[in-house]
């Protein structure tokens, strides 16, 4: 069992095979499932998020607050004007990612990847790149178990609870797993990979988890849209050759140690951050129902 | 290791909009209905940490009342738990807590209709997994990596051995096991965590030991 990415670098290229296969036979080896239920049921898994994606960029979607819904279908009306700047395939995994959380935002069923929070990111850039690179539905699951490789070490050393770490344990993680999982959709090595996910990390390290009113809405599903964009250009990077100064464990135990240190108010209490501002009180006073002077 | 398998990292499939606050909320209350073994007539809920701070913007109320009425992460009705379980006659009861515990997402949960009641804490931990850390006082490390079982038994020789002998003719092997009492001679628990899911044969092979007054699984 690999402990770090270290060792899933190594583990990969010792056996010269991808870090989706590594993460495949060791999820075997653990639950004693064959091969085929372990790709079933990562399979349903992706059928959830293509689902959630398709409702979210499709139907106009509002959550129960009114604070989100309808920005994913509103940028996919934005590309199809031909006059974007990023590029379509950038605004469309920024798109895919929002209607995701939003979906989410609206109770609507979605897939954890690695959290609720954070269900945008690895749905999106894959339903975006799944435009350019045309994979098969092998690949696509690949994608989710590579993303999932790379979650599992994170999760293990560090945290991906916002509560626990903050958004950098949330969309920050989405963020790394997806890089990763990126450059091996993309063709890259295992060893660029890791430097993906460690490029992406870096960015997004100290961001807080400062939710309005508590709710997983402002600014959670803009953080997903941002994350998704990370994510591509760190991928970027990394298949151009580019490496990290800090190797990615390093970058991982980072994240968990700024998390420690952060305070409690900045940690998924909506008690500090953009929950805080005159704004934030304001929506969480109409949401709820409460006047602002007895908040 | 808390994480093991790579669904606890990609999944659950779940009803938005927080794993940690609305499907470990919904697991912890389908863990306290599989413990009480039916439907209760009242829910006590506490909420401690970012759960008291924010469990109205996470739905964390109707998850755990969803867990409540024996619904799992996906399922859709969780969105009206409260109003069901109002239709179906259960009181409901809820409380923010100020007190500072161990871990950021608490929640206690005391459920029970006039013949019984159990209370269950438990904490979720991220991404929807949920760690089960009391149950009736007991205190537990119910770390949730693996399935368990839960045996509630008379503190007596030969508890252990009857319930080990079961395990080992079925070919199921023991990961990690704790037994604890809280006095001599009265209710002992044991957590037995294994390596594969236990069959409903098991489970009522187990219950039916005179010994055992109640066996509780908890999938994986």
């Amino acid at each position: 069992m690999f402990r770090n990415v270290a060792e899933l670098i190594e583990l990969a290229e010792s056996k010269k095979c991808k870090i989706s296969s590594i993460m495949i036979e060791q999820e075997m080896d653990v639950t004693g499932r064959t091969r085929e239920e372990v790709i079933a049921f990562m399979d349903r898994n992706l059928k959830v998020m293509e689902e959630a994606v398709q409702r979210g960029i499709t139907e106009d979607v509002k959550s129960h607050s009114g604070l989100t819904g309808g920005d994913g279908k509103l940028l996919q009306t934005y590309i199809k004007t031909g006059r974007s700047l990023s590029g379509e395939l950038m605004l469309d995994a920024v798109s895919k990612a929002m209607a995701t959380n939003e979906v989410n935002a609206a109770m609507g069923t979605i897939c954890a990847t690695p959290t609720a929070g954070s269900a945008g990111v690895v749905p999106g850039t894959l339903f975006a790149l799944k435009e350019k690179l045309n994979p098969t539905r092998e690949q696509m699951i690949e994608y989710l178990f590579a993303a999932g490789a790379f979650g599992f070490v994170v999760a293990n050393n560090a945290s991906i609870s916002g509560a626990a770490g903050g958004c950098q344990a949330e969309v920050g993680s989405a963020t790394g797993m997806a890089a990763a999982a990126i450059v091996e959709l993309a063709g890259g090595t295992p060893a660029q990979s890791a430097e993906a996910m460690a490029i992406a990390l870096k960015n997004m390290l100290g961001l807080v988890c400062d939710p309005v009113a508590g709710l997983v809405e402002v600014p959670c599903v803009k953080r997903n849209a941002m994350g998704a964009s990370n994510a591509i250009v760190a991928a970027d990077m990394a298949l151009a050759g580019i490496v990290s100064r800090i190797p990615c464990d390093e970058v991982i135990d980072a994240m968990y140690k700024i998390g420690q240190t952060m305070p409690s108010a900045l940690r998924e209490t909506a008690l500090g951050g953009l929950a805080a501002t005159p704004t934030g009180r304001e929506l969480e006073a109409k949401i709820f129902g409460i006047p602002l002077n007895e908040k | 290791m808390k994480y093991k398998s790579v669904f606890d990292i990609i999944g659950p499939i779940m009803i938005g909009p927080s794993s940690s606050h609305t499907a470990g909320a919904a697991r912890i209350g389908r863990v306290a209905r599989h413990l009480f073994g039916r439907k209760p007539e009242y829910a006590k809920i506490s909420f401690y940490g970012s759960f008291a701070k924010t469990y109205r913007g996470h739905g964390t109320d109707v998850a755990i009342v969803g867990g409540i009425l024996d619904y799992d992460t996906f399922d859709t009705r969780i969105v009206d738990a409260l109003t069901i379980a109002k239709q179906e006659g259960i009181k409901i009861s809820m409380t923010a807590e100020d007190a500072v515990t161990d871990h950021p997402n608490t929640a206690r949960v005391i459920i029970g209709d006039e013949n019984d009641k159990i209370e269950v804490v438990g904490i979720s931990i991220g991404g929807g997994k949920i760690e089960i850390t009391e149950l009736n006082g007991f205190s537990l490390r119910l770390s949730g990596n693996h399935p368990a079982l839960l045996i509630v038994h008379n503190d007596k020789y030969g508890a252990i051995a009857g319930v080990a002998n079961i395990l080992a003719k079925h070919e199921i092997n023991i990961g990690h096991m704790e037994v604890s009492r809280k006095e001599k001679g009265k209710e002992a628990l044991m957590v037995i965590e294994i390596d594969q899911n236990a069959d409903e044969i098991i489970i009522d092979e187990l219950s039916s030991l005179p010994i055992v007054q109640q066996v509780v699984k908890i999938h994986d």
